[in-house]
C-alpha cells in the first residue's frame, strides 16, 4: 500500500505541472484572438490618438492636441448631445412597450408561446435590414405607412416621414422599438418569472389590489432585472448607427449624426485617423464609465433585498 | 336557494373569463399584427411585378399574378446576388465553425485546468464585452492590412470570431463545469486521452451549448454591417448587408424599391428560419446572459 502511495505521488506531480501547460494550449486560439483584434487595437488606438495620422504620408506626434480640438468641435458635441438625446427617448419607449408586453406573456396561457415568438421575431434580424425595410416602409410615393394613411382618409397627402426631423425620429423609434421590444420582453420576462408566485398570492390574500402588489412588489424584486435591461438598452443606443446612416443618411440638415456616425465621418470620410481615434477613446470611456456603474448597481441592488 | 346562486355566481364568473379571455387575444393579436407585419408586406410586395415596385403596398399581395421581376433587379447590383449571397453564407459559416472550436477549446481549458493566471485571462476575455468594438475599428482596419488581411473575407470572419468569443467562452465554460468530472475520469482509463477524449467524449454532452454558441454566432456575423462596410471595399467581396447600401442608394436618383423589397427578404429569411428551428437554444443563450 505504501509503496504503491508513493509511487502515484510522483505522477501526480508530474501531471498537475503538465496540465500548467495544457491549460494554456487549451485557451491559446482565443487568447491569441482576443490580443490580436482587441487588445493591440485597443492599445494602438490610444496610441493613434496622441497623433495626426493621415490615411496617406507620415503621422506627426501631436500629444493631447486631438482631444483638446475635440472638447471644441461643435459637431462632436452635437453629436454627443444627440445621441445623449436618442438613448433617453428610445430607451423610455421601448420600457413603455416592453415591460406591459412581458406581463402580457408572463402567464401560461394558450398561444401565449406564439405572441413571444412572434414578438420578438425583428431581434433576429439584423438592424441594417430592419432599417432598410422600414425606409421603404416610410417612403412617401412607395412605403405602406404614408399611403396606408392616406387610404385610410386620416391625412390630405402621404406625409414624407423623413424628410423632417421630428417625424424621421418619431419614425426611427417605432422603428428600433419594433426590433428592439421583444429582446427586452424576454429579459423583463425572466425577472417576473423569478417572483415566487407564493408572495404575489400572499399579497392578493392581504387586499393588495394589481396597481399596489406591481409598485410594491413587483417592481422592487425585479431591480436587477430592470437594472440589466437597462443597460443594455442604453449601451447599445449609444452605439447606435446604422440606423441613422441607412434611414436618413444623418438626417435632414445633418442633425441626425450620432456619436459613432461622426467617429465613421472623420475616420473613414475625411480620413482623420488619428482625430478619429482620439473620438473613438472618448467613447470607450463613456462605455467603460457605464460598465462600471452597471457593476457598481447591480452589487449594490444585490445586497438590500 | 343556495345551489341556485352557486350556479349563477359561477356563470357570471365564466362570462367574465370567457369575456377577459377574448379581449387578451384580441389584444395579442393585434400586438402580433404590429410585429409581423412590415416583414409580410415586404415578402408579399418582393413578389409583385416590375412595374407595380414603385406602387405602394396596397394591398400589399400581387395583384397582377406572381412575378420574380424584384430579385432579377436585385441581381443586377454588384456581383449579382449570388455572389453575395456566397459571401455572407461563407463569413457566417466560418464564422459559426471557428467560433466553435476556439471556445471549445477555450472552455475546457478554463473548466478543467489550472495555470497561471487563469482568472485574469478569463475576466480580460470577458472584459472584452465593456469595450465597443465600433471604437477601435480604425487600427482593426489598420491591423488587418498589415496582415494582408484587408478586404479578405478571412480577415472579416476573424474580427467576427473575436467579438463572438466573450459570450461563447463563457457558454462554453459554464457547459464544461456543468458535466461531471467522474465521466472524463472514467473515458480516461478507458484511454481516451487529449483531443480524442474532448471530441468523442465531452463533445455530445455540452452539445447544447455548442448549438448556442453557433446560433448567436451566425445570426451576428449575417447581421453585421457596420465592421462589414469598413472592412471590405472591393464590390464583389461585399456581404449582403453592404450590397443593400448600393441598392439603397439607387441608380442616378431612383431608388428601385422592388430590389429593396427583394433584398429584405434574402436577409431576413435565413434569419428567421434559423431562429424558429432552434429557438430552444437561442432563449437559452439569452436567459444565460440575462440571469449572469
Amino acid at each position: 500500500m505504501t509503496i504503491s502511495g508513493s509511487n502515484a505521488l510522483l505522477p501526480r506531480r508530474r501531471r498537475s505541472r503538465r496540465t500548467g501547460l495544457r491549460g494554456l494550449v487549451y485557451i491559446a486560439p482565443a487568447m491569441a484572438l482576443v490580443v490580436a483584434f482587441f487588445v493591440v487595437p485597443v492599445i494602438f488606438t490610444g496610441w493613434m490618438s496622441l497623433h495626426n495620422w493621415p490615411l496617406m504620408g507620415g503621422t506627426r506626434w501631436i500629444g493631447f492636441k486631438n482631444y483638446v480640438r475635440m472638447f471644441h468641435d461643435a459637431r462632436f458635441m452635437s453629436a454627443l448631445q444627440f445621441t445623449a438625446y436618442y438613448t433617453v427617448i428610445v430607451t423610455i419607449a421601448i420600457f413603455t412597450v416592453a415591460f406591459p408586453l412581458a406581463i402580457f406573456v408572463e402567464k401560461q396561457r394558450r398561444f401565449v408561446g406564439a405572441y413571444r415568438t412572434i414578438i420578438f421575431l425583428p431581434v433576429v434580424v439584423g438592424l441594417a435590414t430592419a432599417s432598410l425595410l422600414w425606409v421603404w416602409l416610410a417612403n412617401v410615393d412607395s412605403g405602406f405607412i404614408g399611403p396606408a394613411l392616406r387610404a385610410l382618409g386620416w391625412v390630405d397627402k402621404s406625409p414624407n416621414l423623413l424628410a423632417t426631423f421630428d417625424s424621421a425620429f418619431l419614425t426611427i423609434i417605432v422603428m428600433v422599438v419594433w426590433k428592439i421590444a421583444g429582446f427586452t420582453m424576454i429579459i423583463l420576462l425572466t425577472g417576473l418569472q423569478a417572483i415566487p408566485s407564493e408572495l404575489t398570492e400572499a399579497a392578493r390574500i392581504d387586499g393588495a389590489g394589481r396597481w399596489q402588489r406591481f409598485r410594491y412588489l413587483t417592481l422592487p424584486l425585479m431591480r436587477k432585472t430592470i437594472a440589466l435591461a437597462l443597460i443594455i438598452s442604453v449601451t447599445g443606443s449609444i452605439l447606435a448607427f446604422d440606423q441613422f446612416y441607412i434611414m436618413t443618411s444623418g438626417g435632414p440638415q445633418n442633425r441626425m449624426i450620432s456619436v459613432v456616425y461622426y467617429i465613421f465621418n472623420q475616420s473613414f470620410v475625411s480620413f482623420n485617423l488619428g482625430y478619429g481615434a482620439a473620438l473613438s477613446i472618448a467613447l470607450l470611456a463613456i462605455l467603460v464609465a457605464i460598465s462600471i456603474v452597471q457593476l457598481w448597481l447591480l452589487r449594490v441592488r444585490e445586497e438590500k433585498p | 336557494m343556495t345551489p341556485v346562486k352557486t350556479t349563477s355566481a359561477k356563470q357570471r364568473r365564466a362570462r367574465i373569463a370567457a369575456r377577459s379571455n377574448g379581449a387578451y387575444h384580441a389584444t395579442g393579436i393585434a400586438v402580433s399584427l404590429f410585429f409581423l407585419a412590415p416583414f409580410v408586406i415586404a415578402f408579399l410586395a418582393s413578389f409583385r411585378h416590375g412595374a407595380e415596385a414603385g406602387l405602394p403596398p396596397l394591398p400589399p399581395w400581387p395583384t397582377n399574378g406572381f412575378s420574380l421581376d424584384a430579385y432579377r433587379l436585385l441581381d443586377g447590383f454588384g456581383a449579382g446576388i449570388w455572389q453575395h449571397m456566397l459571401n455572407s453564407l461563407l463569413v457566417s459559416l466560418a464564422t459559426v465553425v471557428l467560433t466553435v472550436i476556439v471556445s471549445l477549446l477555450a472552455g475546457y481549458g478554463f473548466s478543467r485546468y489550472r495555470f497561471p493566471l487563469k482568472n485574469m485571462l478569463f475576466v480580460l476575455i470577458i472584459a472584452t464585452l465593456m469595450i465597443p468594438f465600433q471604437s477601435i475599428l480604425t487600427p482593426l482596419f489598420i491591423i488587418l492590412a498589415k496582415l494582408g488581411l484587408n478586404n479578405s473575407l478571412l480577415g472579416l470572419t476573424l474580427v467576427y470570431v473575436t467579438l463572438q468569443l466573450p459570450f461563447s467562452v463563457f457558454m462554453m465554460r459554464n457547459a464544461f463545469d456543468a458535466v461531471p468530472k467522474e465521466i472524463e475520469e472514467a473515458a480516461r482509463i478507458d484511454g481516451a486521452r487529449d483531443l480524442g477524449l474532448l471530441v468523442r467524449v465531452l463533445l455530445p454532452l455540452v452539445l447544447p451549448g455548442v448549438a448556442t454558441v453557433a446560433i448567436f454566432a451566425f445570426l451576428n456575423a449575417w447581421n453585421e454591417f457596420l465592421a462589414a462596410l469598413i472592412l471590405l471595399s472591393s464590390n464583389e467581396k461585399y456581404t449582403l448587408p453592404v450590397l443593400m447600401m448600393a441598392v439603397r442608394a439607387g441608380r442616378l436618383g431612383a431608388v428601385n424599391w422592388g430590389a429593396v423589397q427583394a433584398g429584405v427578404a434574402v436577409m431576413t429569411i435565413p434569419c428567421l428560419i434559423v431562429f424558429l428551428l432552434l429557438q430552444r437554444y437561442y432563449m437559452r443563450g439569452l436567459m444565460a446572459g440575462a440571469v449572469k
